[in-house]
């Protein structure tokens, strides 16, 4: 096992105290907000590379999982029930729905995959604008309630109304999610993800159950979605189709490709850097789209493992720069 | 140990495999010789798994295996090496092989002992551990792919067409560590050649298919001087 430089390690630790005093130097609560989406759109986006990125397997049906997640929560915290036992609940319901696409769906391969899970998306974003008993149609569900507050042993009640207190909420997530998916990926359960992307037929042949395999991928993917879209609906108190349709999909697409597909770090950088940019942008309007359309392209071709991949590679130089230095 | 009773196999409605009979005895070393396109990977295929017969049976240890999942078949101890070199290209060396272990994955002890014996027979990957298998030449990636392959401690492997492609040196090279599977590590070898010159050379015996038959079978020196033998595939 190669173990990471020192100074990743440095800095790795010298952004998560950065995201632990986020609060205190963060400069007003509107981007306080878009920090916080962020760290949401991280989960979401760190969960799609499970699939996408590690397993090599195109789903495009992310954000129908995020609506349900989102949609989960709205409707069953709206009927009375704690925001902690619909949340899992949710995360359930999401999974065992990536179980029933799943396994029809895992039957086919590139881009039909891609095809049959992109309307699998599609479709549950126009049932979110359409049945309107459950879901409230376009307008969707409003007024649903923040986390409700916990009793820890020791700490106290714990209350989730300030900003802070979500922001802190969705960062715990973040790390859970990342800690979980760090074990995950480097087992040996999860180099048999990495041997999918790889090679198909030849992880068949050396006796891994692809099915089996990407259908877990897929579901784990999906479950995480879910938590993700949970916590948005009830951090931002309303949930609309726009939480569950393809936009959102392809969203976490851009983060993925742009950040670094199957890097862990690549995906939450994305989810930070590009919602920032977007920002700052704010004065193209819709050009911004056009904007956006010509880095994806530069990236694609110039930067296959997007940003984190190009920092690797600055790495290397780096690396056989001081190598020859001391030859010298 | 491995036993083929009339095994048809068709691939999208054409017939590639008719009516082929064969069997293997355990720690056997046997060559299956046939021209490009005469099925021999189809049959390979078929053994392993990866393709069903639509007719005939195929039983290993006693036990049918035809209508198994792969992994299934792989956990009883029957490896194929697939042709073409075939590995998992942007991982490292060590990982390839330890892909190869999955299925006694958890027995660390069992795997240390597999990764010792490959790197003794292959020590080039020794000193390629962290390399990206992608990187390799293709002398190199047929190593790792038989590595690889060896790392389950397969009771029986099928190597499908190692040698293709190969410099002859390279060739030599692997036709020696090949002998020396079957006979030191007591595995019960089948090999798929072009090269019937370099299989016969190593193995006990043979199977001649052609055009989806089983045409000819017997031991390496009679087919050595069988003169149809001679003619379409050692070109003397």
């Amino acid at each position: 096992m190669i173990t990471k430089p020192i100074h990743t390690r440095l800095m790795y630790l010298a952004l998560f105290i950065a995201a632990l005093l986020l609060p205190l130097y963060v400069p007003d609560d509107y981007i306080f907000q878009i920090v916080i989406m962020s760290v949401l759109y991280a989960i979401a986006t760190s969960a799609m590379n499970l699939i996408i990125g590690f397993t090599g397997q195109a789903s495009l049906a992310h954000g129908a999982f995020f609506g349900i997640g989102a949609y989960g929560v709205a409707i069953l915290t709206k009927a009375g029930i704690s925001f902690w036992v619909a949340l899992p609940v949710s995360a359930l319901i999401a999974a065992l729905v990536g179980v029933l696409v799943g396994i029809p769906a895992l039957r086919t391969r590139g881009h039909y995959f891609a095809i049959v899970t992109l309307c699998f998306g599609v479709i549950m974003w126009i049932l979110a604008g359409n049945w309107i008993e459950l879901t409230g149609g376009h307008n969707g569900i409003f007024g649903i309630p923040q986390p409700t507050p916990v009793r820890l042993p020791w700490l106290g009640e714990i209350e989730f109304f300030s900003q802070t207190a979500q922001y802190y909420l969705a960062l715990g997530f973040l790390l859970l999610t990342l800690f979980g998916l760090h074990r995950l990926i480097f087992s040996v359960f999860g180099l048999t993800f990495m041997a999918i992307r790889n090679n198909e037929p030849l992880a068949d042949a050396v006796g891994i159950n692809t099915f089996t395999t990407k259908l877990i991928a897929f579901v784990s993917a999906n479950f995480i979605a879910a938590l993700a879209g949970g916590l948005y609906a009830s951090m931002i108190g309303a949930v609309s189709p726009s939480a569950a349709s393809h936009m959102l999909t392809f969203n976490f697409l851009i983060f993925v490709i742009l950040g670094g597909i199957a890097t862990l770090s690549g995906a939450v950088i994305g989810a930070f850097a590009i919602p920032i940019i977007m920002e700052f942008l704010q004065f193209l309007g819709d050009y911004r789209m056009l904007f956006f359309g010509a880095l994806l392209v530069v990236v694609i071709i110039f930067f296959p493992q997007g940003l984190v991949g190009g920092l690797r590679r600055l790495n290397q130089r780096i690396a056989v720069w001081r190598q020859n230095k001391v030859s010298e | 140990m491995l036993k083929l009773n009339q095994v048809h196999t068709a691939i999208g409605g054409l017939q590639i495999i008719q009516n082929v009979s064969l069997e293997i005895g355990k720690g056997e070393f046997v060559a299956l010789l046939g021209s490009n396109g005469a099925g021999k990977t189809t049959l390979f295929r078929t053994i392993a798994g990866v393709l069903k017969p639509h007719a005939g049976s195929v039983t290993f240890e006693g036990v049918p295996i035809d209508r198994l999942p792969v992994h299934k078949i792989v956990e009883r101890g029957l490896v194929l090496c697939p042709q073409g070199r075939q590995l998992f290209p942007e991982l490292s060396v060590q990982k390839n092989l330890l892909l190869g272990a999955y299925p006694i994955r958890g027995e660390k002890k069992r795997i240390q002992k597999n990764l010792d014996r490959v790197y003794a027979l292959f020590p080039i990957l020794r000193e390629r551990i962290n390399q990206k298998a992608g990187t390799f030449s293709g002398g190199e990636q047929q190593m790792l792919a038989i590595g690889r392959a060896l790392m389950s401690e397969p009771k029986m492997l099928l190597l499908d067409e190692p040698s293709v492609g190969l410099a002859p040196l390279i060739v030599k090279l692997i036709a020696d560590v090949i002998s020396n599977i079957n006979q030191e590590m007591d595995t019960t070898v089948f090999l798929s050649e072009q090269n019937a010159n370099m299989a016969l050379n190593i193995t006990q015996r043979g199977y001649v298919l052609e055009s989806g038959r089983c045409v000819l079978d017997g031991d390496c020196q009679h087919l050595k001087t069988d003169e149809k033998v001679r003619k379409a595939y050692i070109g003397a």
